[in-house]
């Protein structure tokens, strides 16, 4: 469903990814492992279309259709959805009607109709239930004055409730303790279909203990360098990232 | 960033909605003001001798004052010789005694600016003195509001009507003294509205004004006066419009509000004259003072404003808390685009004990946009545990546009407390991309977030017109994207 060939991207006119391959199938789990710097970061943002990221060569294909010439909203329309490694604070917006203006715009542009009011509390109550958010977040400002904790799983409440086709979570690891980690893998899991696809970007195999990935590939230096299964991420776990990449240039 | 920079360049293009002109026969005063003028506008009224004489003491006390300058504002020197100071629709008789009386294009005017002005098309529970340049065109519920004994009427009808109560109040709250553009209001103001609420009335509907500078080259200057005596309650709107012109046209008008014992003033703007266009030409001056005087104990004054035109405002609707217990409130969003300054604020006096204020301000800038917060929090010697709570945010969209803040805090009682907070921020990249990837159009990703940023004050706003603010906002943030 998703397929990047020869993907070259400039930051700032610095070359972050150097042709990149990468084919996900409905219904996998990857999982993207790799150093600092090493550009995972810049394919979770070039995936969902942020401005200030230069796509110089490649392509990116979501279903056969150029997801390079669609814009940020129409990609979430198409069923991309990005859990962000630092979701932004929104002051005044509150949280429940953002999920619902949001939820909304993307069921309009599915050509369904939009759910009403008491439909919409039903599910939300449901969904937050899954990933344990206290109800007085719902009440409050999106994502502000919440803790890392907090904001995580509200990603992945937006998540549940957008049921995407693709759903890539950046880092979402980073910053939990442990019962927070297995409050969110636990809600991701809940999550996976054979309808759906996920790619998990993490620095640590940590989040792999809890949500099992078919995929595993090392990401360095703006390419994937190698790729295998779940036990590549425990010999990265037990080795480092070195041995990989001297084999590489090797 | 890109997005950015087409934002903000459609906002400043956004165009005016109200910028059409009424082919009205005028009659209007050749520019320029001397003695003559006055006597002119005084005589036009038909105006008793006190009203005439306070207006010549207005106008000798300003020939001696100057033009004050600072405010963190940039405008050419205003020549008040090429202003007419009087301009009224032509029509047979002194005034139109009922609708059918009514010019019909002046009628297709206020149709246009979505004013109900047949009773039958009011809004439910609205009344609206429709103010048309200097003379109050035709008021609506007059008979209504007679009943439980409220008196709103144009300020020239209670000149003549009321006099007792005019002479009493005018001039009680803002004095002809007070500053520069309120000395040349009281000379030369054309028309207004007064209100008076009688002892233990609650005013039963919303009232409502929408002025209207028509007639190039006119400043208007009018005057409100709005008493409520003992325990009774009023809600009062004023929106205001004006059509485009190349030309800078002065508006400085005076409000007076006077809150008796246990009485309530709501007062609601909704301001959005002629900004000027994209490169900063026309456009209205704004140059207004209002003021409130919590007269009686437990009184109360609420001012709620949203500012969202003129190429120029210089406005700080203020509560003197004279009553033991009285509360004073502001809650101001200013939006300034394309080239519009703003320095705009409000004053707290207090003066009685246990006196509570609150201020809350949100300044939105965007293009080359100025907005400024200018307040001051006074507690006088006798203001025995006066509480102040302020809360001034700034909003930036894009990086060519400023935000200020003067706060001035006098405390002179040791058991009173004032409480300042203050922040700025901008809509950033990071925020349009979030409500972008979660499907929200980038307009309506701007929107919500202003919109979200304005909530606390338009909470304050009565409903029907929390909507009107809203829409006026999104019409002002429309085509923001390129």
């Amino acid at each position: 469903m998703l397929s990047i060939n020869n993907l070259h991207v400039n930051v700032d006119g610095k070359e972050i990814l150097k042709g990149l391959n990468l084919e996900i199938g409905r219904g996998e789990v990857h999982a993207i492992m790799g150093p600092n710097g090493s550009g995972k970061s810049t394919l979770s943002y070039v995936l969902a279309g942020r401005e200030g990221y230069e796509v110089t060569a490649g392509e990116i294909l979501f279903e056969g259709r150029n997801l390079l010439d669609m814009s940020p909203e129409e990609r979430a329309w198409a069923g991309i959805f990005l859990a962000m490694q630092y979701p932004v604070e929104l002051p005044g917006v509150n949280n429940m009607n953002f999920l619902r203006e949001s939820l909304n715009a993307i069921r309009k542009a599915r050509g369904e109709e939009e759910l009403d009011a008491v439909a919409f509390m039903k599910l939300v109550r449901e969904k937050a239930a899954t990933v344990e958010l206290d109800d007085k977040l719902l009440k409050r400002s999106v994502n502000a004055g919440f803790s890392g904790g907090e904001k995580k799983r509200n990603e992945i409440l937006q998540m549940a409730m957008l049921e995407p086709k693709l759903a890539i979570l950046d880092e979402t690891d980073s910053g939990l303790d442990i019962d927070a980690l297995r409050i969110v893998a636990e809600g991701v899991n809940l999550l996976r279909s054979p309808e759906r696809s996920i790619i998990m970007i993490t620095h640590y195999q940590r989040l792999l203990d809890y949500i099992e990935p078919d995929f595993v590939h090392v990401l360095a230096d703006g390419r994937i360098i190698r790729s295998g299964g779940k036990e590549l991420a425990l010999a990265l776990e037990e080795k480092g990232y070195a041995w990989v990449l001297e084999e590489d240039a090797a | 960033m890109k997005a950015q920079q087409d934002e903000v360049n459609d906002l400043v293009k956004a165009g005016y909605e109200h910028g059409f002109v009424s082919n009205v026969a005028s009659d209007t005063l050749p520019p320029g003001l001397d003695e003559d003028t006055i006597r002119f506008i005084s005589a036009k009224k038909n105006e008793p001798e006190w009203m005439l004489d306070y207006r010549l003491k207005a106008y000798h006390h300003w020939l001696e004052m100057e033009e004050p300058d600072w405010a963190h504002l940039r405008y050419d020197p205003i020549d008040f010789q090429a202003i007419s100071y009087f301009s009224a629709p032509k029509k047979a008789s002194d005034g139109p005694q009922s609708l059918d009386e009514v010019d019909p294009e002046l009628l297709a005017t206020y149709e246009k600016l979505g004013i109900p002005l047949e009773e039958q098309k009011a809004l439910a529970g609205v009344a609206v003195d429709a103010v048309f340049d200097s003379v109050s065109v035709a008021t609506t519920f007059r008979q209504q509001l007679a009943d439980v004994g409220v008196i709103f009427c144009s300020i020239s009808e209670a000149v003549h009507e009321h006099p007792e109560l005019v002479r009493e109040h005018l001039g009680s709250v803002v004095p002809h003294t007070d500053n520069y553009f309120a000395a040349l209001n009281a000379a030369v103001f054309s028309d207004g509205t007064f209100v008076y609420i009688p002892e233990g009335v609650s005013c039963p509907m919303e009232l409502s004004t929408y002025f209207r500078i028509n007639e190039a080259k006119t400043g208007q200057f009018e005057r409100t006066l709005i008493v409520a005596d003992k325990g009774s309650f009023v809600s009062y709107l004023e929106g205001c419009t004006a059509p485009m012109r190349d030309e800078n046209q002065l508006h400085a008008a005076v409000v007076e509000l006077i809150a008796m014992e246990d009485a309530k003033i709501k007062y609601s703007t909704v301001q959005n004259w002629y900004p000027g266009d994209e490169n900063g030409v026309g456009g209205i001056y704004n140059f207004v003072t209002k003021r409130g005087d919590c007269r009686g104990d437990r009184s109360h004054i609420s001012w709620t404003q949203v500012e969202t035109g003129s190429a120029i405002t210089w406005k700080y609707p203020s509560c003197i808390l004279r009553g033991d217990d009285s509360v004073g409130e502001f809650y101001s969003v200013a939006v300034t685009r394309g080239h519009q300054q703003a320095d705009t604020g409000t004053k707290m006096y207090h003066m009685g004990k246990n006196t509570h204020s609150t201020i809350v301000s949100k300044g939105i800038s965007a293009a080359h946009g100025q907005n400024a917060y200018r307040g001051l929090v006074r507690m006088g010697i006798k203001a025995e545990n006066a509480r102040n709570h302020t809360q001034c945010d700034s909003l930036l969209i894009g990086d060519q546009c400023g935000a200020h803040t003067f706060p001035y805090i006098e405390v002179r009682n040791p058991s009173a407390k004032v409480e300042h907070e203050a922040t700025t921020s901008k809509i950033s990249e990071d925020q349009l991309f979030y409500c972008r990837q979660r499907g929200l159009k980038e307009e309506d990703a701007v929107s919500m977030i202003v919109n979200g940023f304005c909530k606390e004050v338009f909470n304050e706003l009565p409903m029907e017109f929390a909507v009107e603010a809203r829409k006026l906002l999104n019409i002002t943030l429309e085509g923001a994207v390129g």
